[in-house]
């Protein structure tokens, strides 16, 4: 007789042991049950896939003059396309890795062209501030480059944070050049 | 006084019916007969104003869904529309916008009234975290509501309070996305907003009847924090309360007709008339009133992270409040150190609901200039350190005032009971 066996108030023998093995099984089973209906209530949440579909925007570059930005909507959020100066383009360059607090040069924000070449005169970025989302202003900021109105953030001419609350530079989205002038988004 | 006898007595064969069925009359009775402490002041009376304030909010909340559209493209006309075309939507929607911050007034009295008086202390903790609860569920459903009428101030309010889950480690970007629906605050976020924010409400509601349960099961507190021990302390719910309660709410709704019909958007933001724009960030972003003081705990600390953490403390905090006040004396009457200190919270708390409403950058007051990179600028304080001193204050009062305090004061003398401390010797001598 094994040390599980019993018997209860009516004189019954009872196996604790198969017991305690059919409340657990019962349990796992429910739990699992319980698990994957969850999921498809949780996930719903998730992006629809039409909104993953809404997916490219292409845009023509060369009608961008110096000095000027093009803002196209690309899910949701804006995507900032500057045309930049010459005098913007050495200011990026030209700062020391040091002193940024997210470190990256100006180069590793390109994306080369069809011909493999680099264009540090337009700067391709999504205009989204890193610390809460808001939408800086352009030539603006103690670095010439981008302001964050609502919690002060600064970002230099290559979008890169200076100074202030936010943690990251600005984003890079996915692009690529589909012929000499024209770039996708996404 | 607990699980009061009852004295309910049905007089009719259909009561007498139900009464054996359903005891649902009886318990009806005997809330109206609750024995309640015969001290309670008019600071006493802010619950049964939430009460009013909340079946206001659900009462004119399901009207404005009726003509409400939850879609990016016609939120902000529905809205438009509702005070301008729709009978009487020129009062029903003001009484629900300009009832959320009287709602938010209410309860911060309420609390304050809590804190002054101990009402958080044994046996009232379930009591008071309840309590907590319904206020961030409060805070959820004010702020989801606020996106609903899709402007400028709607739309950046969700984009800057979304972002805070984006500041979560490692899973924040998805944990972001997934409760935006989208890759930005859109029109699945907006069609969930206005879902959740017509759920929430019940919620409060299932919650304020623990809250009243708790109430009843442990008796409520009283000005001078002294458990009722005889009948004598005590008076029935009604009508003495009743009347009390009665009279303090048609007091609280002049203030609030006031604003119903006179400042209806007073304490609104003018830029949430401009319909939401994605591609424009208003230049100047504040939440409601009733979170500057936290928005401005979040700006206090320079690292996004640390600043989310420090604001959702500020919260978490109210909800260890009985474990961290040591102080077996529950009013602030016969605590003459803590009440100094508790004044000085309450300023502080005003003091970070201005910060909470201007610049950072700006100065609170200057004295005099200095040169700075070839420019003068202006020496003194600025918004950010007055935030900082304020947010110091407000973690140091519960974490470190409140601890300390409760062992090194010495608390004056408190009446033996509640009838004493109303009616002085007389009630001594009668009662002997």
């Amino acid at each position: 007789m094994s040390d599980t066996l019993h018997k209860d108030a009516h004189g019954e023998t009872v196996d604790e042991g198969k017991r305690d093995f059919i409340y657990i099984a019962t349990g796992a089973v429910a739990a699992a049950g319980v698990g994957s209906l969850a999921w498809p209530l949780v996930a719903q949440m998730g992006k629809a896939a039409d909104t993953l579909a809404a997916g490219s925007v292409e845009v023509d570059v060369s009608k961008i003059a110096e000095g000027q930005q093009l803002k196209v909507l690309w899910r949701g959020k804006p995507v900032f396309i500057r045309h930049r100066t010459a005098k913007e383009i050495s200011e990026a360059e030209n700062t020391q890795l040091a002193v940024l607090p997210d470190p990256q040069t100006d180069n590793e924000r390109l994306i080369p062209d069809t011909a493999g070449k680099l264009r540090p005169e337009m700067l391709v970025m999504i205009g989204v501030c890193t610390h809460f989302g808001c939408i800086p202003v352009g030539e603006a900021g103690d670095f010439d480059g981008w302001y964050c109105p609502c919690h002060g953030s600064h970002y230099d001419t290559s979008g890169r944070i200076r100074k202030g609350p936010a943690p990251t530079n600005m984003e890079i989205p996915d692009y690529q050049y589909i012929s000499e002038n024209v770039i996708k988004v996404g | 006084m607990s699980g009061h006898p009852s004295t309910y007595e049905p007089k009719y064969a259909p009561t007498k019916w139900l009464d054996q069925r359903l005891p649902i009359v009886r318990m009806g009775a005997d809330f109206m007969t609750y024995p309640s402490p015969r001290n309670l002041n008019y600071w006493y009376t802010f619950g049964g104003i939430l009460t009013m304030l909340l079946a206001s909010q659900i009462i004119t909340g399901i009207i404005l869904a009726m003509h409400y559209v939850p879609h990016v493209d016609m939120a902000f006309e529905s809205v438009q529309r509702i005070r301008r075309d729709v009978p009487f939507g020129w009062l029903i929607q003001p009484m629900h916008a300009v009832g959320a911050s009287m709602f938010f007034l209410a309860v911060y009295v309420h609390m304050f009234r809590g804190l002054y008086y101990g009402s958080y202390k044994a046996p009232r903790e379930v009591l008071w975290i309840i309590g907590c609860l319904i206020y961030l569920i409060m805070m959820a459903t004010g702020f989801l509501g606020y996106t609903l009428p899709w402007g400028q101030m709607s739309f950046w309010g969700a984009t800057v309070i979304t972002g805070f889950f984006g500041a979560v480690p490692v899973v924040g970007e998805s944990l972001q996305q997934w409760l935006l629906g989208g890759y930005a605050v859109d029109n699945a976020t907006l069609n969930r907003f206005f879902a959740l924010h017509y759920l929430l409400p019940f919620v409060i509601a299932g919650l304020v009847g623990l809250h009243v349960w708790a109430l009843h099961h442990v008796g409520q507190n009283n000005p001078i924090g002294i458990t009722e021990k005889t009948k004598k302390d005590t008076l029935s719910f009604h009508p003495y309360y009743t009347v009390k309660d009665g009279f303090a709410m048609v007091i609280f709704m002049l203030i609030f007709a006031f604003f119903v019909f006179y400042q209806p958007d007073a304490l609104g933001h003018a830029d949430n008339y401009i319909e939401a724009d994605a591609l424009k960030t208003p230049p100047h972003i504040v939440p409601e009133w009733y979170f500057l003081p936290f928005y401005a705990i979040l700006r206090a600390v320079p690292d996004k992270l640390a600043g989310i953490l420090l604001m959702l403390g500020a919260i978490i905090v109210l909800f260890v409040l009985p474990w961290l006040d040591t102080s077996k004396v529950r009013s602030n009457r016969f605590r003459p150190v803590a009440r100094k200190f508790f004044w000085i919270f309450v300023f502080f708390c005003f003091i970070l609901g201005w910060c909470g409403a201007e610049t950072p950058d700006d100065m609170v007051f200057t004295v005099g200039e200095r040169m700075v990179d070839g420019e003068m600028k202006p020496m003194g304080l600025n918004f950010t350190w007055l935030s900082r001193i304020a947010t110091f204050y407000y973690f140091a009062y519960f974490l470190a005032i409140l601890p300390i305090l409760g062992m090194v004061e010495k608390p004056l003398d408190r009446p033996d009971s509640i009838t004493k401390a109303v009616l002085g010797d007389k009630a001594h001598g009668a009662a002997e």
